[in-house]
């Protein structure tokens, strides 16, 4: 079986891409060059617009893809965003689960509320039509919900120093699921169903790079940066001027904002949700993509979450030794990197959309430019 | 009236009375001293008025407004900045991160800004760091600007801690030891800095030391403190001929 995937794997993807990568190079450096000459956001939206062709290409062959495709981009956006408080902030939060739970409910009631005639919910209040519209406004209104839940957790967990948040938001996280279980306006332990379908690919790829692009920028913040500050020695920190308490609540609320958001496209993605997604298990996979993809980073985060989605759709033809060979590529990684593949790097836009080359003729345009 | 006026501060660590009626009073662009046996109870002193203790008794005024029950950070914002005895750095941080950190209670950006990088953030930015710059080059450091600061060597540190207390912008900058762990060179140049920081920003300095070289030679006034108890203050010359303070102190080192 094994060597069967692999083989596979070998001849359909990394095989093609490492020739074209190879024979493109040249061509794709001398294009970034020449895109230098141009205000920097024109080249990230090419770049941009250049991978989401890619994907859209790739996917558009079953749905099956697309499914996969969209809740690998969710699981970018809850790993960067858990990686704010585990890595950056170097506390250990539990409760990513409980927001994400919190963002899909929210959203899926706003959504199916008001554009969907339902049993429950009674016939739709708007026009359908508007719906696409007013979905981001939802996945906002989810993602405020899942940061004041995170208010609950911060106040008592950042009073004093101390390892409170691991227990406090763990609690967190089960009184979430069990609160939605006895909620039965909203199915209960049944789950919630019918929740129109506006995540599509380009929605859930846009609110992705917003997510990646909002937090890359604080994190590289001075402001931010005091989240390292807090992380790594709190009394100098607070010695030098730092709000530290101001700090870590905002922090962590910014962080239960973006797993809220994840958590309404996710509700979206799958069109129907239940409280039980949103358990040990769940909290035990973003935990793995933070911790795999390396802590105080957010390219770090993006590797995690695609690896650890990538290797698990690629092991899928092995079944059961599937949960085998994962957990113990999650150990090895711990054992020789036990802050993760690629811990405390900066996600510089401007280095990745630079031309890459030991050829010295794009160097000098490249001075060239800068001057 | 004194820049930091310190009145009648007393406190206990349980039972412990580690700091008794202590009074301080510093002028601005003043350097004292505070010298006193380990165990005396100086570093207690220093994170009293900055801050991170809460003294039993006592008063402490700053520019004539009362600190106590404020934040060290408050405190800090407000014109008290520090070192500390052993070196409390952020070991994931660059040397210029660290001194851009110690501006965070002036920056305006706010969370706007940082979310979403606007101009006003780059701007901001770009002058803390031309100023985090003109820190570092001050006190001799500013080529390892780039570095992380657990590669460097421990003489190099302590000027990195005493750039990233200027730049709070101190009116009374508090040195923990300054010269702790140096060789005699080491000490030669950081004394050579302490005075050229003073003579540049024009700010008052409080200072703990053990060497009495350094002391004698840097400080207008010092303070023996023995026991929690100043006893003996005075010129650098009076305290080096108080015979309470070679008694209690000098006498048991070698005065170098
Ligand atoms: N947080 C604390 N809790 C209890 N006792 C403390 C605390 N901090 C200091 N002490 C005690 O207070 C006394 C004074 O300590 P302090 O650190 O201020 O001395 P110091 O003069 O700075 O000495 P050194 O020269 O060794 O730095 C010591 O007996 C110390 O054990
Ligand atoms: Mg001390």
């Amino acid at each position: 079986m094994l060597p069967g995937t692999i083989l596979y794997i070998l001849l359909i993807y990394i095989l093609p891409i490492g020739i074209i990568a190879k024979l493109g190079a040249s061509v794709a450096n001398k294009a970034a060059a020449q895109l230098l000459n141009f205000p920097m956001w024109v080249s990230v939206i090419i770049h941009l617009g250049l991978l989401y062709a890619t994907l859209h290409i790739w996917s558009d062959i079953n749905a099956y893809r697309v499914l996969i495709l969209r809740l690998t981009l969710v699981a970018i956006m809850l790993t960067v965003s858990l990686n704010v408080i585990n890595g950056y902030m170097g506390e250990f939060s539990c409760s990513h689960p409980g927001f994400m739970a919190l963002g899909a409910y929210v959203t899926s009631v706003f959504t199916v509320f008001l554009f969907v005639d339902d049993k429950v919910f009674g016939d739709a209040l708007l026009q359908p039509t508007l719906g696409p519209f007013l979905f981001p406004i939802a996945l906002i209104f989810g993602g405020i919900v899942a940061a004041l839940g995170a208010l609950i957790v911060a106040i008592p967990s950042f009073r004093t120093r101390g390892d409170y948040l691991a227990i406090i938001s763990l609690a967190f996280t089960f009184i979430v699921k069990s609160l939605i279980e006895n909620l039965e306006f909203v199915g209960g332990p049944r789950g919630l169903g019918s929740q129109p379908d506006w995540a599509n690919l380009p929605t859930v790829f846009i609110w992705t790079i917003l997510c990646i692009w909002i937090i890359n920028n604080f994190v590289r913040s001075t402001l931010g940066k005091a989240l390292n500050a807090v992380r790594d020695d709190e009394m100098a920190a607070n010695a030098m001027t730092v709000n530290t308490r101001n700090t870590k609540m905002t922090a962590f609320l910014f962080s239960a904002f973006w797993a809220g958001v994840a958590g309404g496209l996710f509700a979206h993605v799958l069109r129907y949700v239940n409280p039980g997604t949103f358990s040990l298990q769940k909290l035990a996979e973003v935990l793995a993509m933070v911790y795999f993809g390396g802590l105080n980073s957010v390219i770090g985060s993006m590797v995690g979450a695609v690896g650890f989605n990538l290797l698990s759709e690629a092991l899928r033809p092995l079944e059961i030794y599937k949960w085998i060979i994962i957990p113990v590529m999650l150990i090895l990684v711990m054992i020789f990197r036990p802050t993760g593949l690629i811990a405390f790097k900066e996600l510089d836009i401007k280095s990745i959309i630079k031309p890459k080359q030991k050829d010295e003729k794009v160097e000098i345009e490249h001075a060239v430019a800068s001057r | 009236m004194p820049l930091l006026h310190v009145k009648n501060m007393t406190h206990y660590f349980g039972g412990l009375r580690a700091v008794h009626n202590y009074n301080l009073g510093i002028e601005p662009g003043q350097i004292m001293g505070l010298i006193g046996p380990n165990g005396a109870g100086k570093t207690t002193i220093f994170n009293l008025i900055t801050g991170i203790y809460s003294p039993t008794e006592g008063n402490i005024l700053l520019d004539g407004n009362n600190i106590i029950g404020l934040q060290p950070y408050q405190i800090a914002a407000m014109g008290l900045g520090r070192t500390f005895q052993n070196l409390q750095l952020w070991r994931h941080m660059t040397v210029l991160e660290h001194v851009k950190m110690a501006r965070y209670s002036k920056i305006t950006y706010g969370l706007i800004g940082a979310f979403f990088g606007t101009p006003k953030r780059h701007r901001e930015e770009a002058e803390i760091e031309e100023r985090a710059y003109s820190l570092l080059e001050l006190v001799g450091v500013q080529h390892l600007a780039g570095q992380i600061v657990t590669n460097l060597p421990y003489g190099a540190l302590r000027r990195v801690e005493m750039a990233r207390a200027l730049a709070t912008e101190p009116k009374v900058l508090f040195l923990d030891e300054p010269t702790a762990g140096m060789n005699p060179e080491e000490l030669i140049q950081m004394m050579q800095i302490i005075r050229g920081v003073h003579k540049e920003l024009g700010l008052a300095i409080f200072l703990i030391e053990h060497r009495m070289k350094f002391v004698m030679e840097l400080c207008h006034y010092v303070q023996t403190l023995v026991f929690g108890k100043v006893i003996a203050e005075g010129t650098p010359d009076e305290i080096q001929n108080n015979p309470k303070v070679i008694e209690a102190y000098l006498g048991k080192e070698t005065v170098t």
